[in-house]
This record gives C-alpha cells, sequence and structure tokens, in this order.
C-alpha cells in the first residue's frame, strides 16, 4: 500500500498541537478531581482510623460527657433504613423503569412521567426531607425510621427508574423481536427477555441509588432524627450514620469528635466499595 | 432510476406460474399485498402464493422489500406505529393481515429467524424452553425430549448435549444461529421466515444451515430471504425476484435462474445488475 504524500504539513502540525492542548486540560481536570478526592480519603484516614475498634461497632453512642462509647446503633440504624429504602425503592423503580422502557415508549403520560422524574432526580434533599416530614412525621406526631425511609426512597426511585430505562434502552431490538417471533406476549418479553438482558445495568442502578442514599442526611434530620440507645424498632426515632456524623462533628467532646471522624470514614468507605462493586459488576457484562 | 413495469404483464405472468403449481397445496397466498412504512410504500400489489413444505426464496438488490414482505407474512411490522399492510394475506384460508388475528398465537404458527444470532442471555437449555412453555405445559421429561429433538433438528444437539445449562451466549456465531433455528423449530410451527439467515456466518456454519433448510422443508414451510444467489439456487423450490417493492418475477427456482422470463431478472442473476 502507498502512503498518501499529500499531506499539508501545517494542516497536521495544527492538529497535534491541538490534540496536546486537549490531552493537558483533560489530564488538569482529572489531577483536579483526584487530589480532592484522595486528600479527603487522606484526612479521613488520618483522623478517623484511631476511632475504628472493635468498641465502635458493639458499643452504642455515649451520653453527653460520658468516656468511651461507639457507633452500634446508628450503624445498626443507617442499614436498617438503606435496606428496607432498597426494598421500597427496587419494584417501583425497576417496575417504572419498564414502564418507561417497554410500554410508554411515545405515550404523554410517560413523557410526563420521565419529565418529574428528571425533577425529582436533581430536587435538594432537604426538601423531600421536610416534605415527609410534612406529610409523615406531623401526622403521626414522632419521628421514626419509616419516616426516614420513605424520604431516602424519595430519593432513590427516579435513579432506579432513570437508569432501569437506560439500561432496557440498551438492549437492541432484535432480541425483543426474536421474543415476539415465538409468540411471546408483551409483559414476558420485558420481564424474562429484556431485563433479563439488561439485569446487571439494571442491578448497577440499584447500588448507584444505594450508594447515593447511604450518605444522605439532610433527609433524615427531619425524618428518623437520632436515637442515643440501640433500637430497632422502626416505629420510633432512631440513630443512623449521617445524622449522628452531624450531631457529633459539632459538639465539644472529643470521644464524640473522633467518633464522628469513624463514622465518616466507615461511610465512605461503604460508598467507595458500593461503587467499585458497581464497576466489576458492569465490567463483567460488558465483557460476557 | 426507476424501471416501470407493465403491471398487467406481470400479473398475468405471476398467474400462469401460480397455475402451474396448482398440484401443490398453498400455506400462505398473499393477495394485492401493499405496504407503508408512514407514507413511504414498500411493497407495491404483491400477489404470491406460498408453497407448502417447499423453500420459497425472494431476492432482490437492497431495500428492494424481501425483508418487509418477509415481516408482513407473520406481522412482526405491528410492532412499530406508523407501518401497515393492505391487501389479503391467507394462511390455510385465513386472512392474518384482519385486524381481530390474535399476533401471538399467528408467531406461534408462523416462526421467524433473523440475520443475527440473538439468543436469549440465559442457558442454552431454557432458550429452547422458554418459546415452547408459553404454548404448552410439559414435563420435565417431555420438555428434555423437545430440547433434544429441536436440538438435534438444528444439527447442534451434538456440540451442546453437554452444556445445556451454559448460556446461549457462550456459543459461537454459527452455532448461536442453529440455536435460535432450534428455538423456532422447537415451538412446532407450520411456517419458518428466514430472514437471511446465514449472512453473519462463516462458509462451514452456513453449509450446515443451508444443509438444515433442506431437511427442514420435509416437516415445515419455509420462506427465506436472501443475498446469496447461489443459496437461493441451492436451496429454494421457488424464487421470487423483488425490486423496489414489486415482485419482478417469481417461478420455480430452476427454471428462473436458467430461463427467467424478463430481462431485469435475468440482468440481476448474471450479475450485470445489483
Amino acid at each position: 500500500m502507498i502512503v498518501q504524500s499529500n499531506m499539508n504539513a501545517s494542516i497536521y502540525r495544527a492538529r497535534k498541537r491541538t490534540n496536546i492542548i486537549g490531552m493537558a486540560l483533560s489530564m488538569f481536570a482529572m489531577a483536579l478531581g483526584m487530589v480532592f478526592l484522595l486528600w479527603i480519603l487522606g484526612v479521613l484516614l488520618v483522623k478517623g482510623f484511631s476511632s475504628v475498634n472493635l468498641q465502635m461497632f458493639i458499643a452504642s453512642t455515649p451520653a453527653p460527657g460520658s468516656e468511651g462509647g461507639g457507633l452500634a446503633n446508628a450503624i445498626m440504624g443507617s442499614l436498617l433504613i438503606v435496606v428496607s429504602c432498597t426494598l421500597i425503592s427496587t419494584p417501583i423503580g425497576v417496575l417504572a423503569g419498564i414502564y418507561l422502557s417497554e410500554y410508554g415508549a411515545r405515550s404523554k403520560f410517560a413523557a410526563l412521567t420521565r419529565f418529574v422524574t428528571d425533577i425529582m432526580l436533581s430536587a435538594p434533599s432537604i426538601v423531600i426531607g421536610l416534605f415527609v416530614y410534612a406529610i409523615l412525621v406531623a401526622q403521626v406526631r414522632h419521628f421514626s425510621g419509616w419516616a426516614g425511609t420513605v424520604a431516602l426512597a424519595l430519593i432513590a426511585i427516579p435513579v432506579v427508574v432513570r437508569t432501569t430505562e437506560n439500561m432496557l434502552q440498551l438492549v437492541p431490538g432484535s432480541l425483543r423481536e426474536a421474543a415476539y417471533a415465538l409468540g411471546a406476549p408483551k409483559w414476558k418479553v420485558a420481564f424474562s427477555v429484556t431485563l433479563k438482558a439488561a439485569q446487571s445495568g439494571v442491578v448497577t442502578g440499584i447500588l448507584l441509588a444505594l450508594a447515593r442514599v447511604s450518605g444522605e442526611t439532610a433527609p433524615l434530620l427531619f425524618t428518623a432524627l437520632n436515637n442515643q440507645f440501640f433500637s430497632m424498632n422502626m416505629n420510633t426515632p432512631m440513630a443512623n450514620l449521617p445524622v449522628v456524623i452531624f450531631q457529633f462533628a459539632m459538639s465539644p467532646y472529643e470521644n464524640w469528635v473522633n467518633l464522628a471522624w469513624g463514622g465518616a470514614l466507615l461511610i465512605t468507605f461503604v460508598v467507595l466499595g458500593l461503587n467499585i462493586i458497581t464497576r466489576v459488576v458492569f465490567r463483567s457484562k460488558v465483557q460476557g | 432510476m426507476r424501471i416501470g413495469f407493465d403491471q398487467e404483464t406481470i400479473q398475468g405472468q405471476i398467474m400462469t406460474e401460480t397455475n402451474q403449481n396448482t398440484m401443490l397445496k398453498n400455506a400462505l397466498e398473499i393477495k394485492n399485498l401493499n405496504f407503508y412504512y408512514g407514507s413511504f410504500q414498500g411493497l407495491k400489489n404483491i400477489n404470491l402464493d406460498i408453497a407448502e413444505k417447499h423453500v420459497t426464496a425472494f431476492i432482490g438488490p437492497s431495500g428492494c422489500g424481501k425483508s418487509t414482505l418477509l415481516r408482513t407474512l407473520n406481522r412482526m411490522y405491528d410492532l412499530y406505529p406508523g407501518q401497515r399492510a393492505e391487501g389479503e394475506i391467507n394462511f390455510y384460508g385465513q386472512n392474518i393481515l384482519d385486524p381481530k388475528q390474535d399476533l401471538n398465537l399467528l408467531r406461534s404458527r408462523v416462526g421467524m429467524i433473523f440475520q443475527k444470532p440473538t439468543p436469549f442471555p440465559m442457558s442454552i437449555y431454557d432458550n429452547i424452553a422458554f418459546g415452547v412453555k408459553l404454548y404448552e405445559s410439559l414435563s420435565r421429561a417431555e420438555m428434555d425430549e423437545r430440547v433434544e429433538w429441536s436440538l438435534t433438528k438444528a444439527a447442534l444437539w451434538g456440540e451442546v448435549k453437554d452444556k445445556l445449562n451454559q448460556s446461549g451466549l457462550s456459543l459461537s456465531g454459527g452455532q448461536q444461529q442453529r440455536l435460535c433455528i432450534a428455538r423456532g423449530v422447537a415451538v412446532k410451527p407450520s411456517i419458518l421466515l428466514l430472514d437471511e439467515p446465514t449472512s453473519a456466518l462463516d462458509p462451514i456454519s452456513t453449509a450446515k444451515v443451508e444443509e438444515l433448510v433442506h431437511e427442514l422443508k420435509k416437516d415445515y414451510t419455509i420462506a427465506i430471504v436472501t443475498h446469496n444467489m447461489q443459496q437461493a439456487a441451492r436451496v429454494s423450490d421457488f424464487t421470487a425476484y423483488m425490486y423496489l417493492g414489486e415482485m419482478v418475477e417469481f417461478g420455480k427456482t430452476d427454471e428462473l435462474f436458467i430461463k427467467p422470463k424478463r430481462k431485469e431478472t435475468e440482468d440481476y442473476i448474471t450479475g450485470r445488475f445489483g
């Protein structure tokens, strides 16, 4: 093969220059992001690592003025609230995503749902907290774990809806056609074939929503509030990591501040871990 | 460029051809079929009979409407708004273009295999069982038997019998396509529509699929769309040449390839055009 020789040298040089500038800018942007991420992780590790011990996982939050203490009640509370939030938001979000992608592709109602979901995605979480306070907490006249669950679910559902819809849209139409060609009814195609093909993408969306809500503080302040004691009763106020961090970090007691650092470290690594799991799940899908 | 065909002459010819085939029972009779993608007319007044337990091939250049024609036969176009067909397609006497036609039932009777292999994201066994379970309730043993039967029909049993629980996606392209054929055969349809079933396959897999078509026509009526004229000549009993949405010539494959009646057909099959 003959290499084309009518190359214009100045155009070539200009293109190389643009390439170098573009590379430099994107490297700079990446470095900026990395610096802050590593800085945050570094500070958390330095300040929080000393508080991470067995005591943190078995003892409850200490009373003002008392020594020691841990975060067991807050860890359990967060776990209960986030797990029940996932159990509520997963079916609703996935079903709504299936509706948007498979059934309501062109309907006005679907367009409206999509629009509202997008607004919910960017709604300030404190507004959602206040909303649940008004409709739930103010009605039953006490804070509760369930109210916190509802607030977090309102944040998680739009994330699940949109990722489910997007992942289902990535499934090639030929796969749906193949299922229809066997005489399968629409719901069967949607659930047994399309959803199955998009499975790992949908799981990714759920994990991302989980990561998002597990660090939310504002919606829990008005709903689950806090509880100094270990409790698994979702009908009463519940301790949870974000709110405990919020209160302890601003307290005058040294052991409280240390626990806040420990809690912050724990929650950051859980979220980081969830994100890494998400990536691994998604990568195995792309390769499979 | 558009070639204007004299509609009367074409009609006349098709009628004569059909009359020659009166010995054969027709599985499908297509009458005055017009098809529209929105305002674009994709098929123009198609008249054609598809003989039972024979292979009918559709050939023609890209965009001539042969896939469109195939997709009207199981009303696959119905999935997409804006696409509509007019005329009649009689499937053993019943007009399937009737709006009251149950589409799921129709598609379980008129199966379709696509250009690209589309195994479902499930095990090889479940790929086959998926379609069967929709209309039959079989015991585990009966289902095992059906899976083996259909995979044997598709000449794939020997290659996969030890890994039925593996994902259908783990197979090679040619195996995937044969899995799709097995899946289509397993529901025991009466007609199989093959839409360029070998265009994504290597020559060896292609040969296997062609043998398969030969084998399957003992029990099934087959309509196949192909870009490959040698393939049409090898596998089909009847061939239809289409151009710009019109049926130019239809007849016995031997006659059409050796002694085409129309100049356009001759130009196409000899490679002077298309």
